[in-house]
């Protein structure tokens, strides 16, 4: 098997990153022009300038991968451009209706943001040429994590905006830690569970259908769970402890394969939550919103849900057209609701499009997590791809009114630097890992001898004895 | 580890067919519902952003909307001002929920009428901006004039008929409003009037023709009582005599029931039923519910109209008998007084039917509807019987004993020189210590009618004094009669 894989030379697929590449960027110039047309009747003056940086940060990457990761994922970078891009295309579009228009405008400074993130992209492909260096780092990202998570708790540092302290203000510039906390974490889970994965897996008490951990294995767990309940109770807020807590028990259970250990995850998480609800105001209000966001009282205490809710319900199954509708009247419309301001002008048609997105983002995580041949890999790219899903289901969960609005930014997509940023490291290290699990082995020099370390490969898991 | 993986992908698929389901379900199943809510600031901004179609009399816009150059692109002005502010309502940004016609008609005039379908999809397809289509109203624009000064300063409705079609000639309310004022997109000016109006206590906002507080019809509700008699067969014609004593008595209660000058209404308290109709006799038309019982009073008046709920295409509150009446309170129903409650559209309806051969036809406000170009869209209703009230024969009774009582009796006032009128009195006792509302209901010319009306004048109007419905509602009913035979 391995030997015939060996012998054809798999194909690189950078052409079809290319011509999709064009696509998304057709696609996101396009928008524009629409917006444009609309509300103002002319073409955007700077649509070469701007188009052309789109083009040419696209490109870069593009070469860059060519260049240091050949056989990495080809749909990654393609997709990524295209939610950024008509990201960019609703905040302008925001912007026209608030005139704000220029260097005034949010959409230049999130393009500013995007040139940083592709930038930042650029330098992790250039300077990390194999992910499993990350695993080095397993203790140092654990540090980091939870400095960052707990950064906004520091006096004069933090700041509370719209009842969660989730924020830090240094001079002009305010950061929120947690996005990237996001990455530190994964990487932390990603070490420490390939090294734990056997005790935390094997050794435990059968009961009923479920084998339960000894007492001691229960720790990190708690720890986790722990950091959790810090976030919720000082930071107030609910969707960031959700997406922590919910990523850990996932790679915990891709580490161990054992359903109790999401069990106990979802039990403890509900004991968090209804303490949270019993003691806080804040989530009550939220839960209330959620199951009523049309009574008096409801929108009394915020239109917010309703009025994203309406604006989808504008937009009905085709929109209203680009430039056409009144995304405006919602709060926070260009960051947690650019989804339900897409929805508007974009219709049902556009929301599925921009889920389908995200799915085809989701399902080349998933595909580079199982095909790459590495645990620290495995557990790395599974979780990263899952910490963007289940923050796509809780802030677009929230929009649409599967689950009570929690405040997250829309990945890619929302207004906001830091958010930005660390979904395009994200991006990155998912290619990083894809090109490990795509290149052919006899090409990776490095390959064979490290796949000796321990717990690093698949194919040693089988021989172990219980 | 692929194992696990491939079960979390299902489950992350399984998140993601969750937002899907969702966003499905927000944009295409509940759209409508999201979208019709009264909070939903874009739906209404929407339709402001529409063209809104025209109401027009005669020819004359009473409520058009003009392009303006500001975030609501168009203003609804009412050139029909106050004469016509309880049909055509207003449609307010300032208020929300449209009133009158701009809310019953809203489907039209906005253009989302399933009626208007077809015409939505050709302007999708071209690619130009859906207009509200338009209204051609069956006022007469003369009648609703001579309506409104006759009514003068007076609280209270008047409503004409076109017997032979239901058409509404004319409807006004007192008092009015200015809708302008409440259209204006001087927010806060509109929102000041609008607050002015809702706080009135004399509650000008309400169309008193169709809705509001209902009234107790009084005297008039004795054709009602007649009618029944003669479909019953208890009596004959107009001839036939009937008991007319000062005072009735009446079984079950020690209460009596008087005549209104504690007088007996003929020599040996007997009396004929057109004299009976002429004086407004309560003891004859007490002594005639007694006979009929409440059921039978009910089931007539119920032929009229009373208890439907109609759509003119503004709603119409229901006029109402009540039900289970005992013999003392079916007597009091006999004389319009007990708990029957009407409006006065209702009232010309029975005057309508009565001009018609009995046939009741349904009212109805607008003649035809245009597109935005004034292509006509759907032209003037088929008349639709709502009921044959009573038979030709009896309608022709009532009809040769309502001229007897403006040619002899209590409604003198409503003669029209050369012209046969028909005509019953009314003063309905509403609240112990104020002067009655003054009624008149009537038709003319009694031969070949061509309008029946109904007015009401609230607490016996500016003169407030006890005098009844011959005094004050006859002359305001005959010169809304003459606005329209003299034209």
């Amino acid at each position: 098997m391995i030997t015939t894989v060996e012998r054809v030379a798999p194909s690189t697929r950078r052409g079809v990153e290319l011509l999709l590449l064009l696509v998304a960027i057709a696609i996101v110039l396009l928008a524009w022009v629409s917006v444009d047309l609309t509300r103002t009747g002319a073409v955007p003056a700077q649509i070469v300038p701007v188009g052309g940086g789109l083009l040419f940060l696209a490109v870069v990457v593009h070469v860059v991968l060519r260049w240091r990761a050949a056989y990495a994922d080809p749909l990654l970078l393609p997709l990524t451009t295209c939610l950024n891009g008509l990201g960019l295309v609703m905040i302008h579009r925001l912007d026209l209706a608030r005139n704000k228009l220029g260097a005034d405008g949010d959409a230049y400074r999130q393009l500013i943001w995007t040139a940083l993130a592709v930038a930042l992209a650029v330098a992790v492909l250039v300077v990390l040429r194999d992910h499993r260096i990350l695993r080095r780092f397993t203790y140092v990202s654990m540090a980091a994590g939870f400095a960052l998570l707990l950064l906004p708790l520091v006096p004069l540092l933090g700041q509370t905006v719209n009842g969660s302290q989730i924020w830090i203000r240094v001079g002009p510039l305010s950061f929120q830690p947690g996005e990237l906390a996001k990455i530190a974490l994964a990487i932390f889970f990603a070490g420490y569970l390939v090294q734990t994965r056997d005790v935390l897996s094997l050794a435990g008490r059968r009961i009923l259908f479920f084998t339960f951990p000894r007492g001691r294995d229960l720790g990190p767990i708690l720890v986790a769970w722990l950091l959790a309940v810090l976030i919720l109770v000082f930071e107030k807020d609910l969707g960031s402890a959700l997406l922590f807590f919910g990523l850990f028990v996932a790679m915990l259970y891709v580490a161990t394969e054992r359903v109790s250990w999401i069990a106990i995850g979802l039990v403890l998480f509900g004991l968090a939550v209804a303490f949270a609800l019993s003691t806080f105001s804040h989530f009550q209000t939220r839960v209330d919103l959620w199951l009523d966001p049309f009574s008096p009282t409801s929108l009394r205490r915020s239109d917010q849900l309703a009025n994203g809710l309406w604006g989808m319900a504008a937009g009905g199954l085709t929109g209203t057209g680009l430039g056409q509708g009144r995304p405006w009247l919602t709060s926070f419309a260009e960051s947690d609701f650019i989804f339900a301001s897409l929805g508007e002008e974009l219709g049902l048609f556009g929301t599925v499009a921009i889920l389908v997105l995200y799915l085809l983002f989701v399902e080349r995580g998933v595909r580079t997590a199982i095909g790459v041949r590495d645990g620290f890999g495995k557990l790395l790219a599974i979780g990263l791809t899952f910490s963007v899903a289940f923050q796509v289901f809780i802030v677009i969960g929230g929009v649409t009114r599967v689950i009570p609005l929690t405040g997250l930014t829309t990945p890619f997509m929302s207004l906001g630097g830091s958010a930005l940023l660390a979904n395009w490291i994200i991006m990155t290290l998912l290619l990083r890992i894809s090109d490990q699990a795509r290149r052919p082995m006899a090409e990776t020099p490095a390959a064979a001898p490290q796949s000796a370390a321990p717990g690093a490969a698949e194919a040693t898991q089988v021989v172990r004895l219980p | 580890m692929n194992t696990p993986i491939r079960r979390l992908s299902v489950v992350m698929a399984a998140l993601f067919t969750a937002l899907l389901v969702a966003a499905t379900s927000v944009q295409f199943f509940q759209a409508r519902t999201l979208a019709g809510m009264a909070a939903n600031k874009r739906t209404l901004l929407d339709s402001y952003a529409r063209e809104r179609g025209s109401i027009f009399v005669a020819g004359q816009p009473i409520a058009k909307s003009v392009p303006v150059n500001d975030q609501y692109s168009w203003l609804r002005t009412y050139p029909g001002g106050r004469l016509y502010s309880q049909i055509t309502g207003f449609y307010a940004y300032a208020v929300g929920n449209p009133y009158g016609l701009e809310r019953a008609a809203d489907g039209l005039l906005s253009g989302s009428s399933d009626t208007l379908f077809v015409r939505r999809v050709t302007d999708l397809i071209t690619g130009r901006k859906t207009s509200g289509a338009s209204l051609d109203l069956t006022i007469d624009p003369r009648a609703q004039q001579a309506a409104d000064q006759a009514l003068g300063a007076s609280r209270g409705a008047v409503v004409a008929l076109d017997p032979r079609t239901g058409a509404i000639l004319a409807m006004v309310s007192h008092p009015q409003y200015d809708p302008n004022a409440l259209s204006s997109h001087n927010l806060g000016e509109a929102a000041a009037a609008w607050q002015a109006l809702s706080t009135d206590p004399t509650q000008p906002y309400f169309n008193r023709a169709i809705g509001g507080n209902l009234y107790p019809p009084g005297s008039t509700f004795k054709v009602v009582t007649a009618a029944a008699a003669l479909e019953n067969g208890l009596v004959k014609d107009g001839s036939s005599v009937l008991p007319g004593p000062a005072t009735l008595d009446l079984p079950l209660t020690t209460a009596t029931l008087p005549t209104e000058n504690r007088q007996p209404c003929g020599p040996g308290d007997k009396t004929t039923l057109v004299h009976a109709l002429e004086i407004s006799c309560n003891t004859a038309f007490g002594s005639l519910g007694l006979q009929l019982g409440g059921e039978k009073l009910r089931a007539q008046a119920a032929k009229f109209g009373f208890g439907d709920t109609l759509d003119v295409p503004m709603r119409v509150s229901p006029s109402s008998v009540p039900a289970d009446l005992n013999p003392p309170q079916a007597a009091q129903a006999a004389i319009g007084q007990f708990e029957v409650r009407t409006t006065p559209l209702q009232m010309a309806m029975v005057a309508a039917g009565v001009a018609n051969q009995g046939r009741v036809m349904k009212p109805y406000l607008i003649e035809q509807v245009r597109s935005a170009n004034l292509d006509v869209i759907t032209s003037a209703p088929q008349p639709q019987e709502l009921s044959q009230a009573v038979s030709p024969r009896t309608a022709d009774i009532l009809r040769k004993m309502m001229v007897s009582v403006v040619d002899n009796g209590s409604g003198v006032r409503a003669r029209i020189p050369g012209v046969a009128v028909a005509g019953k009195t009314g003063t309905a006792q509403h609240q112990p210590g104020r002067p009655p509302h003054a009624w008149f209901i009537s038709f003319a010319p009694a031969d070949n009618p061509t309008v029946a009306v109904a007015v009401v004048v609230e607490n016996g109007g500016v003169t407030g004094s006890e005098v009844g419905g011959g005094r004050i509602a006859a002359p305001i009913a005959r010169a809304v009669m003459e606005a329209v035979i003299r034209r």
